[in-house]
């Protein structure tokens, strides 16, 4: 079991970089919403036995981030008709270069770090900072409002990634975790509703005074 | 079970403000849940109840020594509220009054929670219902300072998330059975795995000082600040700040039970003198009042910050001073709120003479601002003074001169501000405007109420609060 775990963080680290590299807001949403997936599938490998718990964390979140937020960053892309580049503060091979070695530190900075036994041998710590990292260098090195956005999903995957070498013992404390997907969709209402707020601005119902008798 | 209703209360209250269907008298839901509220606080606070020891939520000595003051504010606040929304009726105030009751709930679950996870599922929801207090105004600047305040406040939000899983997995690697409330977590004390609890520290800290506004994480707190209705800058300010800064006492109290406590100490003394510096010459170069307000805030979470690190004279001088903080600034953020209505624009290059436009708020305005930079005899004046003791008293001879230096340029940066709105003559623009605002007992009474409660605190502090708050610190710092 534990060779698929660390398959699939291998790959969501692998995505990681994947979103550092990608230079349009779809690719961008599309790698964030793929490492959602990925991560939703982890409790049930972990958990031996199917408790209704583990199942519901693993449906939300593969639901919260895989489906409705990438949905609704979509739908705020498409409303607000934001074009599809992104502009970077911090070029995408320099994204990608702090993306590599924020994963080597990860893994040399896990190594130090004093683990319960049966949880030295996984990528569940090394695969959390590197996303945390990651996350940071989307929130510091993109403009635009929606990159941020995912920069934000990665870090919070980082932090969902962390919480799992807790599900055993404390499960309330990761699915707590799962309000951060809240906060999100604050964020991403909080762009549609600004947009539609501008639309409205320039709208304004006494300018539309043409139609009288 | 009153601890809960504390909760329940605010939140029916809000439940009712989403579906009440008229505009007009919606806001008085804020004074009446206000009025009951404040009731049950101060109940609770006379006939103190007896908190289990692995209770997730109760009304605990910690919460004790703060709540009713977040209460009282909360009170005050809500009647301005009623004649400030009546004076904005072509806004509807649907979402605002219902978000700000929701606040005042969940405010209440945060000061109250006693379990790691609650306490950071409360934070994560105060921190979300303040979003739509924000962006009343609808313009696109209150937008863009929403927007920052939701990049930072959530990235801090998620910080003290890892926080609070790296404390867990402390707890695992010593072999604790996952009980997170913060009573068994100070129990299994030394057992916690070290290097754990040194990284959950820096990342509370970092995490919840972000909520708390402590520099370098404070920086949406000028514009959302300046943006935002007063009422929310004052109940943010007063109310908010200090959840974040009891979370951050709790988890104080747990790495002090580990063992750790001595650099968690010099880390806040650090992080406290350092807001307290950037706010200093940030008030010396700010020519909009608001801001002003949001950097004095940042000052003085950063007092908050160095009376934590001052160990058992140090909280209770801190915990005195979120009292006088608390009351002294809603008078403040209040007043100058109905300046800032009258002047039309919360610059100084704008508004000016406005004793001769707004003569009470700005009396009001004046005598605040000295109270809030530590004039005798209101309240702020002897908690400084009482931080100033407990840092002498423990040998932090430069630390108490950087503070006392920094208060002395914080109070060049106010009285510079305060006094360019004060005096001088009224522009024409800024008159014809001040002339159709009225100072009604409605906008100068609350913000009086509040510097008048300032004034009691410090003339003459009753000693069911001193007690209060050397209860609070018997909970922080047991005696083994």
């Amino acid at each position: 079991m534990s060779g698929t775990l660390n398959l699939l963080i291998g790959l969501a680290m692998g995505l990681n970089l994947l979103a550092l590299g990608s230079g349009r807001l779809p690719s961008l949403i599309r790698a964030m919403s793929l490492q959602g997936v990925v991560l939703g599938i982890l409790p049930l490998l972990i958990e031996n036995e199917l408790d209704w718990r583990i199942a519901l964390l693993a449906i939300a979140t593969i639901v919260g981030k895989g489906v409705i937020i990438p949905g609704l960053l979509r739908r705020a892309m498409r409303t607000a008709n934001i074009q599809r580049e992104i502009e970077p503060f911090i070029g995408f091979v320099p994204s990608l270069l702090l993306g590599a070695g924020a994963a080597i530190a990860a893994v040399a900075l896990a190594k130090t770090l004093p683990l319960l036994p049966e949880h030295a041998g996984s990528l569940l710590v090394p695969g959390s900072i590197a996303s945390i990292l990651t996350g940071f260098i989307l929130l510091i090195g993109r403009a635009k409002a929606i990159s941020q956005v995912c920069g934000y999903l990665i870090l919070e995957n980082g932090i969902y990634l962390f919480g799992l070498l807790l599900i055993h013992s404390m499960p309330l404390l990761v699915e707590a975790g799962l309000l951060l997907d809240l906060t999100v969709g604050v964020f991403v209402i909080g762009i549609i509703v600004d947009r539609i707020q501008r639309a409205f601005d320039s709208l304004d119902t006494r300018k539309l005074t043409a139609l009288r008798e | 079970m009153k601890s809960l209703l504390l909760i329940i209360v605010p939140l029916l209250g809000a439940a009712l403000a989403a579906v009440w269907p008229s505009n007009r008298t919606r806001p008085w839901l804020l004074p009446v849940v206000g009025v009951i509220h404040v009731a049950l606080v101060f109940w609770l606070f006379v006939n103190p109840p007896v908190v289990a020891p692995d209770a997730w939520l109760g009304f605990d000595p910690l919460a004790r020594a703060v709540l009713p003051a977040v209460s009282l504010l909360f009170l005050i606040c809500g009647a301005y509220g009623v004649s400030y929304l009546g004076l904005r009726s072509e806004r509807p105030n649907r979402v605002f009054v219902a978000s700000l009751l929701a606040v005042l709930g969940l405010l209440s679950a945060g000061h109250q929670a006693r379990h790691l996870g609650l306490l950071w599922i409360a934070t994560e929801a105060v921190t979300l219902a303040c979003v739509p207090l924000l962006h009343f105004n609808g313009t696109p600047r209150a937008f863009e300072a929403t927007w920052k305040y939701l990049l930072v406040g959530g990235t801090g939000i998620a910080l003290s998330l890892l926080g609070s899983f790296c404390l867990g997995y402390a707890s695992l690697r010593g072999g604790g059975g996952g009980d997170l409330t913060l009573t068994a977590l100070m129990s299994q004390g030394a057992g916690l795995s070290r290097p754990w609890v040194l990284i959950a520290w820096v990342l509370l800290l970092v995490g919840y000082g972000t909520k708390m506004g402590l520099a370098p994480m404070h920086t949406w707190k000028p514009d959302a600040y300046g943006q935002s209705p007063s009422i929310v800058g004052a109940i943010m300010a007063g109310g908010v700040t200090t959840v974040a800064f009891t979370a951050i006492l709790r988890v104080r109290a747990v790495i002090g039970a580990a063992g750790e406590g001595a650099i968690a100490d010099r880390t806040l003394l650090a992080i406290g003198l350092f807001s307290m510096l950037v706010s200093a010459l940030f008030l010396l170069g700010t020519r909009d009042f608001k801001r002003m307000l949001a950097y004095s805030s940042v000052e003085h979470m950063g007092i908050l910050g160095i009376g934590a690190a001052l160990g058992g004279a140090g909280v209770t001088a801190a915990l005195f001073h979120v009292w006088s903080n608390t009351l002294t600034k809603g008078s403040l953020f209040l007043s100058a709120g109905n300046i800032r209505r009258a002047a039309g624009s919360p610059s100084i290059d704008d508004a000016r003479g406005m004793s001769m436009l707004t003569p009470r708020s700005a009396a009001l305005f004046v005598t605040g601002m000295f109270a809030v930079t530590a004039c005798p005899p209101f309240g702020p004046f002897f908690s400084e003074l009482q931080v100033i003791r407990a840092a002498l008293a423990s040998h932090h001879g430069i630390a108490t001169a950087i503070f006392l230096g920094c208060l002395l340029l914080a109070f060049f940066g106010m009285t510079r501000v305060v006094f360019a709105v004060v005096d001088g003559r009224p522009r024409k623009a800024a008159k014809a405007n001040g002339k159709r605002f009225v100072e009604t007992a409605g906008v100068i009474a609350p913000p009086f109420v509040l510097l008048g409660l300032s004034l009691w605190l410090g003339l003459f502090t009753p000693a069911m609060l001193r007690d209060a708050w050397s209860a609070a610190v018997a909970q922080l710092f047991p005696t083994p």
